[in-house]
């Protein structure tokens, strides 16, 4: 199964991650790649307090990631890869270019971010960010649950992300 | 009344409806402030809980989800700020707490945890093969 996954979420391990994605595709196991976070005991305590006893939890560096990214692609359970921002995952993909799709999940409002969809602010930098990991072949999509339908970046581009949404 | 009132903090608008639901049944609702974390990211919603204990004096926070944001923000908060965090809210717990303003809130955070737990249960109707 492998990380079926790779997700940009600015609240990481969260309501949506582990029931809305976690609950239908029988999540084994769950990899939060933060450098910061994986530098404190307190944050990686603070993240699995709330996580169902049942899951695993494996908190990572960006280079320690890459490095064990093809082992956690050999686990037999489904897993997801969670970073907080664009550049975390960036560097991660400059690492390991097999990532070949990329999860836009919850990116919120802050000053310079423009509304692209209810859970999606981005800033320009960020859109061309984005834009440079497409012309390297990954596929970029919006979605915050498997409910809600798939946004392309195209689509976030032109503006018409909401239209998008179901 | 002029004892902190206690934060209900969680997804969408269930707070909101939390305590409306705790105002119908008690007129007592004004003892919660609601807080959705709609919109917001896992560091916004930290900030404005942060600013909302400090400004109500808050002593406990009632969370939904145990693995939601809500209830990670209110974790973060245990590390400075002199907080009880009691996650799973359902409004049998509100209610439980609310009615009972003598007791300490370390104990009435424990004691409404007791008696909200198990109200929720699975009662079968007797019309099954009918």
């Amino acid at each position: 199964m492998a990380i079926e996954l790779y997700r940009i979420d600015d609240r990481l391990i969260h309501g949506q991650v582990i029931v809305g994605w976690g609950q239908p595709m029988g999540l084994g196991f769950l990899i939060l790649v933060d450098d910061e976070v994986a530098r404190s005991e307190w944050e990686q305590e603070l993240y699995r307090m709330g996580v169902p006893p049942d899951l695993d939890v494996v908190f990572a560096s960006v280079a320690d990631a890459a490095a064990k990214l093809d082992e956690w692609n050999r686990d037999r359970r489904p897993g997801i890869l969670l970073t907080t921002d664009i550049d975390t995952m960036t560097r991660l993909i400059d690492a390991k270019s097999s990532i070949r799709a990329v999860n836009l999940g919850g990116i919120h409002h802050r000053a310079g971010r423009v509304e692209r969809l209810r859970y999606l602010y981005l800033t320009a930098d960020e859109l061309r960010a984005l834009r440079a990991l497409e012309r390297r072949g990954v596929e970029v999509t919006a979605r915050d649950v498997p409910a809600s339908r798939p946004v392309s970046l195209s689509t976030l581009m032109d503006g018409k992300g909401e239209e998008g949404a179901a | 009344m002029s004892d902190p009132v206690s934060i209900v903090l969680a997804h969408g608008e269930l707070a909101a409806g939390l305590v409306s639901a705790v105002e119908q049944i008690t007129g007592m609702g004004s003892r919660f402030v609601a807080m959705s974390n709609s919109g917001l990211s896992g560091a916004e919603l930290e900030v404005r809980l942060r600013a909302l204990v400090d400004q109500t004096a808050a002593r406990v926070v009632f969370t939904d989800l145990p693995a939601g944001s809500c209830n990670i923000a209110a974790f973060r908060l245990l590390r400075d700020r002199d907080v009880i965090v009691v996650s799973g809210v359902n409004l049998p717990t509100l209610l439980h707490f609310v009615t009972h303003p003598n007791l300490s809130p370390e104990e009435a955070a424990a004691e409404s945890v007791e008696r909200g737990a198990p109200t929720l249960k699975v009662t079968l109707g007797t019309a099954r093969g009918h």
